[in-house]
C-alpha cells in the first residue's frame, strides 16, 4: 500500500506521540499527529494517557541510580553477602 | 501470619531504585543517598535474623532506611551549633536597608505536602517500573528518568533506534495502565 505523506496509521501516530513526549518529534511529524488527533479517538485516548504519564513523571521529580552506581553498591554488597553465607 | 521471606540476592536489582528515590527526595544529596541505600542493604543483611516475615521484604528494607535517614539528620543537626553562616551582604548604597528576608526563597512556591505527594508519586512510578520486563525497565529509566539521548542508549544496550522506540512504547503503555490502576 502506498504510504500517504500526510495521513498516518494509528501505530505511526502512537510512535510519533511517544517521540513527542521526549521532544524528539519533528515539526512535520507533529503536524501529521495533530491531523490524526483531530479525527481519531484511539489516538486521542493514547495521547491523553501518554501526556498524563509524562506530567506525572515530571511532577514526581523521580530519580534512579545510574548503572555504574548500582554496580558499585552491588559489588560492596556481594562482598558482605559472601561473608554472610 | 509470617509468610514473607528474604532473598538478599535480589535486593539490589529489585529495590535499589525504589530506595534511592525514597532517599533522595528526603536528603536531597545524591552521594549521601547512595551511601544510605548501600548502608541499608548491609544493615539488612546483618539483621536478617530479626525479620519476622510479617511485612514484605521492601517494607522491611524501607523501615531500616528510615532509621538510617533519621540517624543522618541527627548527625548533621548535632553539628548545627558549630556551623558558621557565611553570606555576602550587598554593600552598595542602592540596596541599603534591604531586609534579609528578600534573600530567602519563596516558601509558598512548594509546600511540604507537595514534596510528600511528589515523593509518593515517584514511589508509585517506581513500583510500576519494577513490574516491567527487565529490558523495558532499563531502557525506560535511561531514556525518561536519566534523560540519556537515544544514541547513547542504543550504543550501550546494542539496540537500534527503532527497537528503542518499540520498547519505549511498550513500557509507556504498561506504565500508563499500571498508574491508572494505582494512582490516577
Amino acid at each position: 500500500m502506498k504510504k500517504s505523506f500526510l495521513f498516518i496509521s494509528c501505530e505511526e501516530a502512537k510512535h510519533i506521540c511517544d517521540k513527542n513526549q521526549y521532544g524528539e518529534a519533528t515539526g512535520w511529524e507533529r503536524v501529521k499527529l495533530a491531523l490524526r488527533l483531530s479525527w481519531c479517538n484511539i489516538t486521542r485516548g493514547y495521547s491523553k494517557n501518554n501526556s498524563k504519564l509524562t506530567d506525572a513523571i515530571h511532577k514526581s521529580e523521580i530519580d534512579c541510580l545510574k548503572e555504574d552506581e548500582k554496580e558499585k553498591i552491588l559489588e560492596s554488597f556481594k562482598e558482605e553477602l559472601i561473608k554472610h553465607q | 501470619m509470617a509468610n514473607h521471606q528474604l532473598n538478599p540476592n535480589n535486593w539490589i536489582n529489585s529495590y535499589s531504585d525504589y530506595l534511592f528515590n525514597y532517599t533522595i527526595s528526603r536528603v536531597n544529596d545524591r552521594e549521601m543517598a547512595k551511601d544510605l541505600v548501600s548502608e541499608t542493604f548491609l544493615a539488612g543483611l546483618k539483621s536478617m535474623s530479626n525479620f519476622k516475615g510479617e511485612a514484605s521484604e521492601r517494607t522491611w528494607l524501607v523501615s531500616i532506611l528510615k532509621r538510617k535517614i533519621i540517624d543522618y539528620y541527627r548527625k548533621i543537626n548535632s553539628n548545627k551549633g558549630k556551623a558558621e553562616v557565611r553570606m555576602n551582604y550587598n554593600t552598595d548604597s542602592e540596596s541599603e536597608g534591604d531586609w534579609l528576608e528578600e534573600r530567602v526563597a519563596d516558601p509558598f512556591d512548594k509546600t511540604a505536602e507537595d514534596n510528600l505527594e511528589n515523593s509518593e508519586l515517584g514511589n508509585a512510578i517506581h513500583e510500576c517500573i519494577s513490574k516491567l520486563p527487565k529490558k523495558q525497565a532499563e531502557v525506560f529509566k535511561q531514556k525518561t528518568i536519566l534523560g540519556y539521548d537515544t544514541e547513547t542508549i542504543c550504543n550501550e544496550l546494542n539496540i537500534t533506534a527503532s527497537n528503542l522506540w518499540v520498547i519505549i512504547h511498550r513500557a509507556r503503555t504498561a506504565l500508563a495502565e499500571c498508574m491508572e490502576e494505582n494512582w490516577f
